[in-house]
């Protein structure tokens, strides 16, 4: 019991860090620009047929891959900041939510012409880690390592940066940050960017370790949604921890109860959060 | 000619182009004395069902191009009958079956019906089926409970579910007397569920202990929870699965985790030819499979059994479906196949496409093909069900040279290999 608990509690925390920097994406984009972006699901699945295309079709190593899919992402984030999110980002909720909307419909229809429905395997192996009796197959290892470096950089990069630190006075207040001089549109643009890069990074990762299709990226959207509402809306930090709670809950609740009771039990914890600790758990944006 | 006269002619001819447009599309095209029987089905072409509906679609193809070929069936009346597909994608959607059947029986006019693939699907084409009073001959469609809805129309090609895992039990008997504990992990599916179930019967009636009962859902993508669990129990065998993505995905998890285990029987997955894609994962994973190429069925066998014959040789298929698709035909393309076979059969025998005398051949079928053998239960409870076919269990193993070949390991009788076991 005590093994299974021990395996089931490892397997768990390592996708719970990649679950966490998928949700981060969505949590700095509404953290800086009050955008909530439902085209998150599709910008993963982009990410895990960028590296599935540069892998099958290129032969580059996933992880190297993933490092293109980051710039890739990052691109599509401005482009489509600057083409749908900016004319929209003063209108009420609404538009904002119906133009990422679009693009979420956009990416699904060109996906699903392309590429159909049917899933697809990075078939990449590192081998599986074994201690005693708990294996870890290396992929899943390699993809939790990236994501806490992923999320290392994001943090040195708020913090100990000016663009960072831009990023945050505009989250903080958006017209004293101009006011003292800080490009708010190219900072809006860029935090965007930032998003979705994260989104394909993560879809990246999972790309190494689950069979991916075009409407894949859906299911990780919801986990996002629940993750950054249970962190703290707008809160990088609370994503990650967010992101290992969900993680470490769908490792281990199997053990004790059939797997179908997973998302019950998730979404029991988010209601009481949201009734005990409405601001999240490191609490939500001022 | 005044233009007065003119106009009203050219009127006239809108008119009549009108009417003719406006007419109800007749039931079968007919020239001479050749008529075209229309067969309405949907395909998977997108969604999680894609693998498997792609291989019975083409394998439905072939038939419909074999039959026409070979110059149609010709009725007694001098009648030439030729057969025309009519499809649309499901997209592995319940919702669209029911509106495509709909639209295939009412607007399309199909004389006859195929089932789309997978069970959930099918039960929701059958009652369509049934309203709209059309015969639909199911394949890739193994759950017994669509079968027992009081449906008069609906026959099944496939062996069914509650038959499916159970040979996969006996080979575990014959294999090792000490093997004593089952885990099943299923997908959370009409048809997986009412495998599992029947099989879990079947196991404990022979004195195993099912120590794993377990539903995943269907767009399960990470097995690692119940790969624990399994570990947890360390059964002697894991059945179960459900269709093709998430039992590949099992398989190569399990693999990838080292799970130890001597015998892993998994649905619908491993008689795929593509499952050989996941390399070591795959070696040793069995699975029931409704048919292969390697099976003998042959004109000598029906007449011994006293039943008729029709149809290509098992090699024969495999040949040409391999020279017309470039790959080696799985079940799924076989069942297509099948069910165009069947219906041939009992078209000629009923020397019409009424549906009742289409019905009433059906219900007197004592058919032997390249499947197998083919007969339905016609008794009021499960009226359709196929009472006639029964499973093979496949295993891929390396051969000399190291290639995964696909063997067939049960029957004893039909075997082309030893099973391999332990597997690990």
């Amino acid at each position: 019991m005590v093994n299974v608990l021990l395996a089931s509690l490892i397997d768990g925390l390592l996708i719970g860090f990649v679950y966490g920097i998928a949700a981060m994406g969505l949590s700095l984009i509404f953290g800086v620009m009050d955008v909530v972006n439902l085209a998150h699901g599709p910008i993963i699945a982009l990410g895990m047929f960028g590296v599935y295309l540069l892998f099958s079709v290129l032969g580059l190593n996933p992880f190297i891959a993933l490092i293109l899919v980051a710039m890739m992402g990052l691109l599509f984030g401005l482009v489509m900041y600057m083409t749908a999110v900016h004319r929209v980002i003063d209108a009420p909720p609404l538009s904002s939510l119906l133009a990422t909307f679009a693009v979420n419909m956009m990416i699904i229809g060109i996906g699903t012409s392309l590429f159909t429905t049917s899933s697809y395997n990075v078939e990449y192996s590192l081998g599986t880690v074994t201690a005693g009796p708990i294996n870890v197959t290396g992929t899943r290892l390699a993809a939790s390592l990236i994501a806490i470096l992923v999320t290392a950089a994001l943090y040195w990069f708020l913090y100990y940066t000016r663009t960072g630190k831009y990023i945050r006075a505009v989250a903080n207040n958006r017209s004293s940050a101009e006011l003292m001089g800080i490009p708010s549109t190219r900072i809006l643009a860029l935090s965007f960017g930032i998003g979705t890069m994260l989104a394909a990074i993560a879809g990246g990762l999972i790309a190494t370790i689950f069979p991916i299709n075009i409407l894949a990226g859906g299911s990780y959207e919801l986990k996002s949604f629940v993750i950054v509402v249970m962190g703290g809306l707008g809160n990088p930090l609370g994503a990650l921890i967010g992101g290992l709670i969900l993680g470490l809950m769908e490792g281990v609740v199997p053990v004790f109860m059939k797997t179908t009771w997973v998302p019950v039990l998730e979404f029991m914890l988010f209601i009481i959060i949201l009734l005990v600790r409405p601001q999240g758990i490191l609490g939500a944006k001022e | 000619m005044s233009r007065k006269v003119m106009f009203v002619l050219g009127m006239l001819v809108i008119v009549a182009l009108m009417l003719t447009a406006c007419a109800p599309a007749p039931a079968a095209k007919t020239s001479g004395t050749e008529k075209t029987v229309t067969i309405g089905f949907t395909a998977s072409q997108t969604g999680k069902y894609n693998v498997e509906s792609s291989r019975q679609t083409n394998g439905l193809k072939m038939w419909v191009n074999d039959v026409n070929n070979a110059g149609g069936i010709k009725l007694s009346d001098g009648t030439v009958l030729k057969f025309a597909t009519k499809f649309y994608d499901d997209e592995s959607n319940k919702d669209r079956v029911q509106e495509l059947y709909t639209r295939l029986a009412t607007e399309d006019n199909a004389n006859f019906l195929i089932s789309p693939y997978s069970s959930g699907l099918t039960a929701a084409a059958a009652v369509i089926a049934e309203q709209y009073g059309k015969i639909m001959i199911t394949t890739g469609a193994a759950s017994d409970a669509t079968y027992k809805q009081g449906y008069t129309l609906v026959y099944q090609a496939y062996t069914p579910a509650s038959r499916y895992l159970t040979s996969s039990v006996d080979l575990l008997g014959s294999l090792d007397a000490s093997a004593k504990k089952i885990a099943f992990v299923y997908e959370n599916s009409k048809f997986s569920t009412s495998v599992v179930e029947a099989a879990k019967a079947y196991a404990e009636a022979q004195g195993y202990d099912v120590v794993l009962f377990e539903g995943y859902d269907p767009d399960t993508s990470d097995f690692n929870p119940f790969i624990n669990k399994i570990q947890a129990v360390s059964p002697d065998a894991i059945m179960g699965g459900g269709h093709f993505q998430d039992g590949s995905t099992f398989a190569r998890q399990i693999n990838e985790k080292n799970l130890p285990v001597k015998f892993i029987s998994l649905l619908v997955a491993p008689p795929e030819p593509t499952f050989s894609e996941l390399g070591d994962a795959a070696v040793g994973v069995a699975g029931p499979s409704q048919w292969e190429a390697a099976a003998k069925y042959s004109p000598e066998a029906a007449k011994a059994a006293g039943m008729d014959w029709l149809g290509l040789s098992s090699t024969e298929f495999a040949q040409k479906y391999e020279k017309a698709y470039g790959e080696a035909p799985s079940y799924h393309a076989a069942g297509g196949y099948a069910a165009g076979l069947l219906l041939q059969n009992a078209i000629q025998k009923a020397d019409s496409i009424e549906t009742a005398k289409v019905k009433a051949a059906l219900d007197a079928t004592n058919l032997m093909i390249f499947f197998g053998p083919l007969k339905f239960d016609t008794s009021a409870d499960a009226h359709g069900l196929q009472v006639g076919h029964s499973m093979i269990v496949v295993q891929w193993q390396r051969d000399s040279s190291g290639k995964l070949v696909k063997q067939v390991v049960w029957p004893a009788s039909g075997a082309t290999a030893d099973p391999l076991y332990p597997i690990h």
